[in-house]
């Protein structure tokens, strides 16, 4: 198992390093002039090729790149024009836009992304596995039929559609929540917990829809086999049937994709933090692309890139533990 | 004294897009307390559905079950839900095929059969888990307590099957209701599992009906044989009057088509032995696997066919017969060792230079369903090897297929058909059809009949020997079953781990087998006659102790 873990952080490493590879090529195919952008909308032609030389621009991109990596691996030094900043590994940079350091910058936002995710997580696995196991049992039913029409209608409605629904219904008409607001949760923990109780839904909602479908396939998929038939012939009654033996089925694959899930929510629930004003890496992402902020983009994209690849190598694990027949090599 | 069993004029229907199949026809019987019956018959004559009803199982499945069974005093088709939990495994309990799937992957074997015990004899966990523990040792399980935490994935198959008793045994059940309980077996686990059920029964004096498509298995095992085609009665009787001197032409056909080992051989013609071998291999050595985890599949296999020779291998599971075939036709690399064909070394000839020879070395598999691409018609299928072979001309490809599938028996007009269309047999000959469509010299045939019924199996086997006599092809028979083996070969080699133990004519293999393991498996095979089944348990155990 250690030996298993070994080689895909190995591997980790790789697809890190193409993965940079990738934003920092799609980047400089891309229009615009990020100096100008850094320097402001007054700036004279002097002042951009300034800003220019400043941010290292001038150099070429494989240059670029190269610092990069010194950056991640080793730190690098900055100068601002007027004094000279450290920017300890792993260094992603400093933002064109705010001269702030890119690592400590993603440090100050995961919290925020961390909170949303982790809650529309247990949303989405209460919800979810609990509608699928619902309509599992009651399979032919009216019952089945509806909640196949929600979980449909669910997946079918893009995220901001379903946020803005709930923040009209709440906020607007009926008047139960304020309008969210994001606090940390250092702060006050009783009020982190009702401003994001909306962005929760929203996305832990959106996000059911598939695990309802997830946990119903797999369930009556379980419930087809032969192990099934075993114990209903020794008179085990139809809801332990269900709950202990087909259920059981439909634990691995749910462990595997949230896994999966939760890792590339990490790099931001883009949509859900643009629509609740979360200051969360999805948020700084949009912002970094706006700006044209290459360090943050890629900072971003790196962070998001391993938690990613970290999810699967996680999901893995977790999946060889719920199904004992699993041999990870 | 009422029997424990009633079956009074039973029909199962099950409706099938419009139109029903009728499983089971007005089928009547009665089972005395203690006593053994079997239900035989071929795939699809409605045993299993049978044995389903004895517990209610087409309960709440949309089966339509007509006339009445009663099991134990209860009436199984009006019973309410609590007395129904009661009948399932407290009176009557089942043992299933496939004892792979027959147990929940998830959760330890003790923890299994425990949460059965629960359900019928409640008490605390605990007490349950020791129950389990118990049958587990009764059934065999070496050091059952450790044993008992064990996943299902960690036992083998005759361990599982032994697990599926224990669970079975339990609640000490009036009424065990087996079916094909040793199918999926090696036929020496299998007389294992047929020991262990015959003195199980002899001390708890247990009912058993035993649904079964081995007429030997049911020889072995039960006093009265219940012989069921098209979801009727044929033929009931006592075990050896039924199968000594059956009645009905259907029993006597079915009991003909079954392979023996007393049963005639193959007319000793001297076609082996003339001239060079087809094929020859010399040490052939196969390991899958590096370093220290590597596995040796196949070591020092030495055997040589001749044009128009059969040479059958024999050997149980894991013994490394599939692993040899598919090397003597080069689908896998031997490790090691040589392959002579037609003079040419062949063993380690690059894939380029191996192509053109690769027409002539053909392989049919085991599963006829599996080994058909379900997306493209049979016809498509056996023309594949034609146009690897560089045929271009539509209209020569069709006719060529017509003609393999007339050659196999089948209709020519059938070149659009699907595999789902077709049954098992029927399957198989596509598969020989799309083997002969490369016009081979050798074909390796990789358990080609072992998921037939015996009346298909009789004539799967027919065919390859006529075209063997016609074209003198080099036929390598792979099976586990060695009655079959015996009937259908010339030469025999027998493999136990990865080696040939022993080879030679059938007369010797067979007649006086020199190396010990042969002669267990011999005595493992279930012989048709019931007044030789206590004989045989007895000269079993003695190899066992030897």
């Amino acid at each position: 198992m250690t030996r298993f873990v070994l080689k895909r952080l190995a591997g980790a490493v790789l697809v890190l390093l193409a993965l940079s590879v990738l934003v920092y090529s799609l980047f400089y195919l891309a229009p615009g002039d990020p100096a100008r952008l850094a320097c402001g909308e007054r700036c004279n032609p002097q002042q951009i090729a300034q800003v220019r030389e400043q941010l290292g621009l001038n150099e070429s991109m494989f240059t670029q790149y190269l610092h990069f990596l010194q950056g991640v691996f080793a730190g690098r030094d900055y100068s601002t024009g007027t004094a000279v900043v450290r920017c300890d590994a792993p260094c992603l940079g400093l933002s064109y836009q705010s001269d702030q350091q890119v690592t400590r910058l993603v440090l100050e936002r995961l919290p925020a992304t961390a909170s949303l995710v982790v809650g529309a997580l247990v949303v989405w696995l209460v919800v979810g596995v609990g509608t699928g196991l619902l309509s599992a049992l009651r399979r032919g039913g009216p019952t089945e039929r509806i909640l196949t029409l929600l979980t449909l209608a669910g997946s079918g409605t893009p995220v901001f559609i379903l946020g803005l629904l709930l923040l009209m219904a709440v906020c607007a008409y009926l008047q139960w929540l304020p309008f969210p607001s994001y606090v940390p949760f250092g702060e006050n923990p009783e009020q982190w917990g009702w401003n994001l109780l909306l962005p929760w839904l929203t996305l832990g909602l959106f996000e059911s829809a598939k695990y309802a479908r997830l946990t119903r396939s797999a369930t009556l998929e379980t419930l087809a086999e032969d192990h099934i038939r075993t114990f209903r012939a020794y008179g085990v009654s139809e809801r332990s049937v269900v709950t202990r033996h087909a259920l059981r089925g439909a634990v691995p694959p749910v462990i595997a994709i949230s896994a999966v899930d939760l890792g590339s929510m990490f790099g931001g629930a883009v949509l859900t933090e643009s629509l609740f004003g979360i200051p969360g890496l999805g948020k700084t992402l949009i912002d970094g692309v706006k700006a044209i902020d290459l360090p943050v983009v890629v900072g971003v994209v790196m962070v998001t890139g391993t938690f990613v690849v970290l999810a699967n190598v996680v999901a893995d694990l977790l999946y060889a533990a719920a199904d004992r027949r699993v041999v990870l090599t | 004294m009422t029997p424990l069993v009633e079956v009074t004029d039973l029909t199962v229907e099950f409706a099938r897009s419009g139109d029903p199949v009728r499983a089971v026809d007005g089928l009547s019987f009665t089972l005395d307390e203690g006593r053994a019956l079997a239900l035989v018959g071929e795939s699809g004559s409605g045993k299993s559905t049978v044995a389903g009803a004895l517990l209610g199982l087409h309960r709440g499945t949309g089966a339509k079950v007509g006339g009445t069974v009663r099991v134990g005093g209860i009436d199984v088709g009006t019973a309410g839900p609590g007395e129904l939990r009661r009948l399932r495994g407290g009176v009557a309990a089942m043992v299933f095929q496939d004892p792979l799937s027959a147990l929940d992957p998830y959760y330890a074997v003790g923890d299994q059969i425990a949460e059965v015990y629960r359900v019928h004899a409640g008490g605390s966990r605990r007490a349950a888990r020791a129950r389990a523990v118990e049958v587990l040792g009764r059934v065999g399980i070496a050091d059952a307590a450790r044993r008992s935490r064990s996943r299902p994935h960690e036992f083998s198959g005759g361990m599982r099957q032994r697990a599926l008793l224990a669970m079975a045994l339990a609640c000490e059940p009036r009424l065990l209701v087996a079916d094909e309980p040793t199918t999926a077996l090696d036929v020496t686990v299998q007389a294992q599992i047929l020991d262990l059920l015959h003195e199980l029964r002899r001390e708890t004096g247990t009912a058993l009906l035993l649904v079964t498509h081995d007429v030997g298995v049911a020889a072995e095992s039960v006093d009265e044989v219940l012989v069921m085609r098209a979801g009727r009665q044929i033929e009931r009787g006592p075990v050896d009057g039924v199968l000594g001197a059956p009645a009905e032409s259907y029993t006597r056909r079915l009991l003909a088509a079954v392979p023996r080992l007393d049963g005639p051989v193959r007319a000793p013609e001297d076609r082996s032995r003339k001239g060079e071998p087809l094929l020859e291999a010399l040490d052939l050595r196969k390991e899958f696997g590096r370093g220290g985890k590597a596995v040796t599949a196949v070591e020092g296999a030495s055997l040589a066919v001749h044009a128009g020779e059969t040479l059958g291998v024999v050997g149980e599971s894991g013994s490394g017969k599939t692993t040899l075939g598919r090397m003597l036709v080069r689908l896998l690399d031997p490790t090691s060792g040589r392959l002579r064909y037609g003079g040419t070394e062949i063993g380690a000839l690059p894939e380029r230079e191996l192509r053109h020879r690769r027409r002539e070395l053909q392989m049919v598999f085991q599963d006829p369903v599996a080994s058909l691409n379900p997306r493209r018609s049979v016809g498509e299928s056996i023309a594949d090897p034609l146009r690897v072979a560089g045929e271009r001309d539509e209209t020569r490809i069709r006719a060529r297929v017509r003609e393999l599938l007339d050659r196999v028996g089948l209709d020519p007009d059938r070149y659009e058909a699907y595999p789902h269309e077709f049954s098992g047999g029927q399957r198989q000959r596509v598969g020989i059809a799309r083997a002969l469509a490369a016009e081979p010299r050798l074909i390796v045939c990789d358990e080609p009949v072992s998921a037939l019924d015996v009346t298909t199996q009789a004539q799967v086997t027919a065919l390859l020997a006529e075209l063997q006599a016609e074209l003198g092809l080099g036929l390598v028979f792979i099976a586990h079953d060695l009655a079959v083996v015996r009937q259908v070969s010339d030469r025999v080699a027998v493999m136990r781990a990865g080696r040939i133990v022993e080879q030679g004519t059938v007369t010797e293999v067979y007649g006086a087998p020199r190396d010990p393991y042969t002669r267990q498996l011999l005595a493992a095979v279930p012989s048709l006659d019931p007044l030789r089944a206590a004989e045989r348990r007895e000269r079993r155990q003695e190899l066992a102790v030897a």
